[in-house]
């Protein structure tokens, strides 16, 4: 039973966010990098806020703070200003430039002010100035991360003698992943870029002195070199279509594997596969000692999850990733939803559910209002997904798997490991001890062993 | 020396250094990365914490969605304005607009959640689309009868001020709808509160204590009903100044009623406000029961933050929060904690606040209007600062650079208003400088690791 319709006119309690955010979080990942948001100041407030309250770092985003007359006659002006003092107070090497819903709307062209501005200030510092177009009335954040990854592709890289590098999108991780990624993809001996990587600008140490855009992220040379990459590969089954950064890079030759995020055994294996396959070595001792002991407490805790419920929200890449570990492990995603509408997931869930004999419930455009009213006829065990899920965790008195991107109520959602054999086993274990424990606390016994 | 963007030159003033007047009340210089909101920001602090209307954000999904439940304001009752709703535009009502979608959303949250009003934000690009709000509301308001109100918030009309005017404006078409009998002669309305981890709650205790009814709390706790027969009360308290003096103002001179401006942050503005309310009403009874209150309760404040005190004596603050009103209010807490303000600044300060502000302080130090994360930053540094108090998007940066946090804006979760709001205070800023862990923070010290570059 798969369903994409929306009962509600309105939306109460949103399951995904907007546009310029995604393009935000590209930004950070790339190094001396700003993003500007082109619009009103709430905007770029509101989201630096929202990063900030999970990953507990400096978030600066400027805006070109748009008043009335930009928005009668043009932001061009502002625009221009933005970037002059963008430039003299960060001194970038990339600017992203962002569009929101109202520089949308009244039809900026961006892409004029930027060469205009280029034109007028001649001189050779300037920054790299990349356009991408995120108005949130035509896609989520995830639109936002994923157009600003292929823009940054296809301004920037460039061909050249092919070198064995490898060009790897992990889309919208934790820097805990991406530090995991670099590792892993390092002890195959392979060279690599990765694109975002704001695993250090997202995740940093202190400051020995204040740092106006935090060290770390993908290097312009890195960007440009991706053009002679061996191969590309990226995250997220819904990038098969348009979306997908890899595809502007098979221009230049570059193979590409567009994966699952490997999450669980199944999915970890075709990636670690393809690593195998492009080095042309074995998966290193280490790794393949994690996989073994992940599959080992998968054998010692089965029962304890198996034909357990869960209510699994969030990106659409995350969810059918998830949905892949929790069917590997017994467990039944009985209601799979996304604030996102792709149209990709319900289809690739379906498909998925029936391989493992189970029925189950996809929705894609769906709030927690949605989510909510569903769940309530389903009887779920626990629920996986972002914090915001906790206001219907509570009512449904079940616990909260807290994953992905927000965690706002928690403690270091930025080391938060999803990813490989070391992140399923993360995952793994929190969620058999998350029903341990549920089962520990309504016990009138209260055992001492399991 | 730190550079500020020559265009902000003017909002930066050094205390016997400078002399000229400081900029205040203009746009956001454009790439600058204010600490502002928008427009939106104001209106939804003011009308948010009415907890029986429906607050529907008419505009893309952004808005509503960075804002869902960001607040600590609190309800005893119903908590309809802990939801977030929105009409959600899509690009088919960028192009044919979203009267429809707005008015089906509208009957559809209304006939599901049974609200006793109906607040209608318009953000961003909704006039540019070109919807009748009003007409929509008026319409709505009509089939429904309830009160179905408008609120222009576009976030580039302006700044977060104009957005508390929107929400006065509506708020004006609600007061004047119930009937005021049965209110005493000693009644006020609580202006600008927003219970923010309860902090209404605890006025209204002591105002309760002296023997002065509370009509109603715009907007702490706040439901529509009350507020329909606030104009019923004989005075208005008006508390942050920045976004309830308009109304006050309109009800002075529609109603009649009074108004006196308090803050109630910090023993010496909480006695103050207490005071000034029973000196108004001029009752011998109610000046001699203020005066105990007030007299055991300082007694009892002190008592316990005399330890605090002594540990905090000679620390430098960084004091960057919305409105100036907070600050005065909050450099006199931290000379009562024995501590020195060294950077002071506001998002929307005006000229008589800096003015103010210039007088309250001490030579040496920077005084700044909406300022920036580099600038935040450099000042900190260049005064050594060992706390920041401020909001979520200062926090990180007062850590990185191993400087204590006082979150004291509208996030928090502590009561920080009232006697016991001051002890809350001292603690909480006890816990963040005191606290060990900046011993190992790399400004402050040389060790294992630290070497690193
Ligand atoms: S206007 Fe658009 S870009 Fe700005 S916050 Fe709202 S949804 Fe996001
Ligand atoms: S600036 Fe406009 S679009 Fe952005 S948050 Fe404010 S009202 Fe919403």
């Amino acid at each position: 039973m798969a369903s994409t319709e929306k009962n509600f006119t309105a939306t109460t309690n949103p399951c995904k966010l907007c546009a310029p955010l995604g393009a935000s979080l590209v930004f950070k990942g790339v190094r001396d990098a700003l993003c500007l948001l082109h619009g009103s100041q709430g905007c770029a407030t509101y989201i630096r806020r929202y990063l900030i309250s999970h990953f507990r770092e400096p978030v600066d985003i400027a805006s070109s703070s748009f008043a009335e007359a930009a928005a009668v006659f043009g932001g061009g002006d502002n625009l221009k200003n933005a970037l002059t003092n963008v430039c003299s107070q960060y001194h970038p090497k990339i600017i992203g430039v962002a569009t929101t819903c109202l520089s949308e709307t009244i039809g900026d062209n961006v892409p004029m002010y930027i060469s205009e501005f280029k034109k007028a200030n001649s001189r050779t510092d300037l920054p790299e100035i990349v356009h991408i177009s995120t108005p949130s009335y035509r896609g989520t954040h995830m639109d936002g991360f994923y157009d600003s990854v292929k823009a940054l592709v296809v301004s920037l890289a460039r061909a050249g003698d092919r070198t064995d590098q490898i060009a790897l999108f992990p889309g919208f991780v934790s820097p805990a992943d991406m530090r995991y990624l670099k590792e892993i993809v390092s002890d195959f001996g392979l060279p690599r870029v990765m694109l975002p990587d704001y695993s250090e600008t997202l995740d940093g140490p202190l400051w020995k002195e204040y740092q106006r855009i935090p060290k770390g992220g993908t290097t312009y040379d890195e960007i440009v070199s991706l053009g002679r990459s061996q191969a590309v590969i990226e995250f997220g089954h819904t990038l098969k279509t348009g979306r997908s950064a890899g595809l502007p890079l098979e221009e230049y030759s570059v193979h590409r594997y567009t994966l699952g995020l490997p999450i669980g055994i199944t999915l970890s294996d075709e990636f670690f596969g393809v690593l195998e396959q492009l080095s042309g070595r074995k998966m290193p001792a280490r790794y393949a000692e994690e996989r073994g002991r992940l599959i080992d407490s998968y054998a010692d805790a089965h029962k304890y999850i198996f034909e357990k419920k869960a209510i699994l929200f969030g990106e659409e890449d995350l969810v059918i990733a998830m949905a892949s570990f929790l069917f590997e492990i017994g467990v039944v995603p009985v209601l799979c939803a996304s604030g996102s509408k792709s149209g990709a997931m319900e289809k690739i869930l379906s498909e998925m559910g029936a391989r493992y004999g189970r029925t189950i419930s996809v929705r894609g455009n769906a709030d927690f209002s949605d989510i909510l009213d569903e769940a309530k006829n389903l009887a779920p065990d626990f629920l996986v997904g972002n914090s915001k899920g906790y206001a219907i965790a509570r009512e449904l008195d079940i616990p909260l798997i807290r994953i992905g991107f927000p965690v706002h109520d928690r403690i270091g959602g930025g080391r938060l490991l999803h990813l490989g054999y070391r992140g399923s086993q993360e995952l793994f274990d929190r969620i058999v001890n998350t029903i341990i424990e549920c089962t520990q606390a309504k016990s009138s016994v209260g055992h001492s062993y399991m | 020396m730190v550079d500020v963007l020559a265009q902000r030159e003017r909002q930066v003033f050094r205390k016997g250094e400078d002399t000229f007047n400081i900029g205040c009340e203009r746009n956001s210089v454009a790439g600058s990365v204010s600490q502002r909101a928008c427009v939106f920001c104001g209106s939804r602090v003011v009308l948010y914490p009415i907890a029986d209307a429906l607050h529907l954000i008419h505009g893309p999904i952004g808005c509503a969605a960075y804002t869902w439940d960001i607040r600590g304001a609190l309800s005893s009752g119903p908590e309809l304005h802990r939801l977030s709703f929105s009409t959600d535009i899509q690009e088919n009502n960028v192009i044919y607009g979203g009267e429809k979608k707005l008015y089906n959303s509208l009957i559809e949250l209304i006939d599901t959640h049974h609200p006793k009003a109906a607040f209608v934000y318009a953000t961003c690009i909704v006039g540019i689309i070109g919807d009748d709000v009003d007409a929509v509301c008026k319409q709505v308001a009509g089939e429904k009868g309830i009160p179905v109100l408008p609120v222009h918030s576009e976030g580039f009309k302006g700044t977060k001020k104009d957005g508390y005017r929107a929400a006065c404006e509506a708020l004006l078409k609600i007061i004047g709808r119930v009937a005021t009998d049965k209110i005493s002669k000693f009644s006020i309305n609580i202006l600008g509160d927003f219970n923010i981890a309860g902090e209404t709650w605890v006025i209204r205790e002591y105002y309760r204590r002296i023997g002065v009814e509370v009509v109603s709390a715009i907007t702490g706790d706040g439901r529509v009903e009350d507020i329909g027969r606030s104009h019923g009360a004989s005075l208005n308290v008006v508390q942050c100044s920045g976004s309830m003096m308009y109304l006050a103002k309109q009800m002075k001179e529609k109603y009649g009623i009074p108004f006196i401006r308090v803050s109630y942050f910090g023993i010496e503005d909480t006695s103050e406000a207490l005071f000034a309310v029973a000196r108004f009403f001029n009752d011998v009874g109610l000046l001699e029961r203020t005066g105990l209150l007030v007299e055991s309760e300082v007694e009892r404040v002190n008592r316990r933050i005399r330890y605090y005190r002594e540990k905090l004596k000679g620390k430098k603050a960084a004091i960057y929060v919305g409105g100036a009103f907070k600050a005065f209010s909050l450099i006199k807490a931290l000379h009562l904690l024995g501590m020195e303000v060294a950077v002071v600044g506001s998002q929307t300060g005006n000229k008589d606040d800096y003015t103010r502000l210039k007088d309250m302080c001490l030579p040496g130090t920077i005084i700044v209007d909406d300022s920036n994360p580099v600038e935040l930053a450099n000042f900190s540094i260049e005064k050594e600062v060992d706390l920041f108090i401020g909001g979520v998007k200062e926090r990180p940066l007062a850590y990185k650079l191993g400087m204590g946090f006082c979150d004291h804006n509208h996030e928090r979760k502590q009561v920080l208003a009232g006697y016991e709001g001051m002890v809350n205070f001292a603690k909480e800023v006890y816990s963040s400088v005191m606290s060990p862990v900046w011993r190992f923070s790399p400004r402050k010290t040389v060790g294992a690791g630290n070497g690193v570059d």
